[in-house]
């Protein structure tokens, strides 16, 4: 059992398990300590110093953030001197720091705006001095502008440890210290995998997803243009964080939204998911009953896990699914399957996915794959912010919508679709039809409860017609180099593998936990927004990508067979090694 | 730039394998070889320690010690002490900045020139006082300028003043 220790905060008695942090005890007794460099989803940084206590009887000034409770603490967490401080660390703060609220992206939604208005500052304190430091908008992914940076160092955190990828790093000291990629390059020509995680964990405007909600505008006034719009199972179950409202789920509710919005027709990211398991499925059983091609599969329907591989595990190229990402291949569909069936010019068609991601917009242009209906397969891709921000800018009373349906032939999926948005849903999905491709035989149980959940690895094996299929999953891309060293190893000995099915998201917690999803994201409201997911799957008559009868229809009328000529054509895609750095 | 020796970085590496401060041991030899941390250099030692580029970017330009870029031909030094405060450095400085395309603390461009400025050169008699590669200019004019920079210019034949 762990120990517990008792102290006073503002004179209330507290008692918590020992190691708990001032900040955290201070909710048991309804105190809010400001916080700034101090995320909820990161361990401290403890570089700010907005969130000084006092410790009553002395002049000591401690950071609650990173500072446990010990044993007869008196703790002081509010005084007019402590109130002073905080004011004037945000003042330092300002001094250096651009006035463009107005114009910000995260006007409205931005930490250090929000601390500046609690604390009633309106005047400046000090002189302002500017750093002169090129803004960076070279991922076609995320935004970066580095004077609105207050160094709080999450995002360089994030980027180093929680995604293992080294793009972000604080050069230089004292005033010069700026976030770069390693001597000054952009980001288009670093490491960087465009997960936006940095992005998700800023607190103010310095990094942002870029902005697309213009073009889309643009698009939707266009006479030319015939809008139709996709949206991924992630974003269901976060949109209503933009209303203070968690864990819900909004199909119905976007539906109905993206028509108002003027788009002609809504079609589902999901039932891509279930496309895409057709041809992984099949992809799986191919290796694994006819060895043409290595095991493990690796899943490829996450752009920056692919980026990732292709940067930094290069050998392990044999291994992943050729298959595109689910958004890609409703892409590829609407203006080829959809325009054809319905006559409509698929140059005409401006295609719009809704993303939790912001590495779905660099993937629509990544390679020349992308293009196979012979125009661009995705014209824009919006985050869950930015669709946010639409409904704001729309004046739409969301939550007071209608329901309504997706349109069909692109819209209707199986609860194997939806889950895709969570880590092990994939997987999940995956076996569900795999079991039947191997045996011819559905399973009677079909949820696997052993690959949910937010362990950063899974591991865990499932029982196909006396075969064991091993299987493991990771997300938060730091995870995955457990997994591959094993692949690897055993490759080297030529040993058994370790695996034959592997999934990997970038994101943790897949894509709920997406870099374009609203903000706040801690492994809590991950739950909360998976649960939503798989309760979907759990009402949805049918759970089984293979039995859902718009997919039936799909291959008999347009496509064949799965990995047949033409789903080789429209819905795979290739990967080539690509340079850490191009500078 | 010199031919990166690839060897001779992996045989340095190699000589610091495993001790405390390692990457700080190994810039330091390179600083001391090229005069500088040449990027090819950085991305190989990179390479065969294992060490992100970014953690070795971030040591680099932690300490002032480490330069990114080779140490530029002639260095010059405008004294900014105060016989040649008054008698007119700054507008010198501002001069020799607008005439190279650089700022104070900066190399040029094609690595011929750095500027900065120094607190003292030791002979305020000769205020205002420029001094390059240890010459001394004194009383210099902002007119002058030009024209003293154009001699280290036309041995290069390469620098546009
Ligand atoms: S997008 Fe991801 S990889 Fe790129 S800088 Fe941000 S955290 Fe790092
Ligand atoms: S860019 Fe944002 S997250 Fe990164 S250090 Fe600056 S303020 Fe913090
Ligand atoms: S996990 Fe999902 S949201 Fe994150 S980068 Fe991958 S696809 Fe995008
Ligand atoms: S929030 Fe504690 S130091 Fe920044």
């Amino acid at each position: 059992m762990t120990k517990v220790v008792q102290a006073q905060i503002n004179g209330i008695l507290i008692r918590v398990p020992e190691g708990t942090t001032i900040l955290e005890a201070a909710k048991q007794v309804q105190i809010k300590i400001p916080v700034l460099c101090k995320h909820p989803d990161l361990p401290p940084e403890a570089s700010c110093g907005i969130c000084i206590v006092r410790i009553k009887g002395t002049n000591k000034m401690l950071r609650a953030c990173c500072t446990p409770v010990e044993n007869g603490m008196e703790i002081i967490t509010h005084d007019p001197e402590i109130i002073e401080i905080r004011r004037t660390v945000i003042e330092l703060i300002l001094s250096n720091h651009p006035n463009d609220c107005l114009k910000c992206q995260r006007n409205n939604d931005c930490e250090l705006q929000r601390l500046t208005a609690d604390f009633g500052i309106h005047s400046e304190s000090f002189p302002t001095f500017l750093r002169d430091i090129p803004k960076d908008y070279s991922t076609n992914a995320i935004d970066l502008d580095p004077v609105k940076c207050i160094l709080c160092g999450r995002c360089v955190h994030v980027c180093q440890n929680q995604q293992n990828v080294w793009a972000l790093s604080f050069l230089e000291r004292g005033m010069q210290t700026r976030i770069s990629p390693a001597g000054d390059i952009q980001l288009a020509d670093s490491p960087c995998v465009r997960c936006g995680q940095c992005a998700a964990h800023c607190p103010t405007g310095a990094i942002v997803e870029k902005d697309d909600t213009g073009i889309v505008w643009n698009a939707l006034q266009n006479k030319e243009k015939y809008c139709v719009v996709q949206m991924a199972p992630a974003v269901r179950a976060s949109i209503g964080e933009t209303f203070g409202q968690i864990g819900v789920n909004y199909t119905k509710k976007l539906y109905a939204l993206l028509r108002r919005l003027g788009f002609k027709a809504v079609f589902d990211t999901s039932f891509g998911a279930d496309i895409t398991i057709m041809e992984e499925a099949s992809e799986f059983e191919e290796r694994l009953l006819k060895q043409t091609r290595p095991l493990p599969l690796i899943t490829s329907c996450c752009p920056s896990w692919v980026d990732f591989m292709e940067k930094f595990h290069t050998d392990m190229i044999e291994n992943f699914s050729s298959c595109k990402s689910p958004h890609e291949i409703i892409g590829v569909l609407s203006k080829t399957y959809y325009a054809e069936k319905f006559k409509i010019d698929p140059s005409k068609i401006f295609m719009v996915s809704i993303m939790p991601c912001t590495s779905k917009k660099y993937e629509i242009q990544r390679s020349s794959e992308m293009f196979a209906s012979g125009f661009q397969d995705i014209d824009a891709v919006l985050c869950t912010r930015e669709l946010g921000r639409m409904i704001k800018q729309a004046g739409i009373d969301f939550e007071n919508l209608p329901e309504e349906q997706a349109d069909s032939i692109l819209g209707e999926y199986s609860g194997a679709g939806v889950i895709f948005g969570s880590t092990g849903g994939v997987m999940e999905a995956a076996l569900r039809t795999a079991h039947y491709l191997i045996t011819g035989r559905e399973l009677e149980h079909v949820e696997f409860e052993s690959v949910r959940g937010l362990e950063r690895v899974k591991e865990t094996e499932v029982e196909i017609d006396g075969m064991k299929i091993r299987v493991a999953i990771a997300h938060g891309l730091s995870s995955v180099e457990y997994v591959l060293e094993k692949i690897r190893q055993a490759k080297l000995n030529n040993t058994e593998i370790p695996y034959h099915l592997v999934e990997v998201m970038a994101c943790p917690g897949g894509c709920v936990g997406g870099g374009g999803q609203p903000y706040m994201v801690t492994d809590e409201l991950r739950v909360k927004r998976a649960k939503a997911l798989y309760s979907d799957d759990k009402d949805k008559e049918i759970r089984f990508s293979h039995q859902n009868p718009y997919i039936k229809r799909l291959y008999e009328e347009y496509l064949g067979k799965p990995l047949g000529e033409k789903s080789e054509r429209l819905l795979h895609t290739t990967y080539v090694p690509q340079p850490l750095y191009r500078k | 730039m010199e031919n990166i020796n690839t060897e001779e970085i992996k045989s340095l590496i190699q000589k610091w394998k495993g001790k405390d401060g390692n990457l700080v041991m190994i810039l330091h030899e390179i600083q001391n070889r090229y005069g500088y941390v040449p990027r090819p250099v950085s991305l190989e030692v990179s390479k065969e320690t294992g060490i992100p580029l970014a953690r070795i970017y971030e040591v680099i330009t932690f300490y002032n010690y480490f330069e990114l870029c080779p140490p530029a031909k002639h260095t010059i030094s405008v004294c900014m002490g105060t016989a040649c405060y008054l008698k007119g450095a700054p507008e010198l400085l501002e001069e020799i900045e607008t005439l190279l395309h650089v700022q104070e603390g900066q190399s040029t461009e094609d690595g011929q020139f750095h500027v900065n400025v120094v607190r003292c050169l030791g002979c305020c008699g000769l205020a205002p006082v420029v001094s390059i590669d240890g010459k001394i200019f004194g009383k210099v004019k902002k007119s002058e300028i030009m024209e003293i920079l154009s001699r280290y210019t036309h041995e290069e034949n390469n620098v546009k003043v």
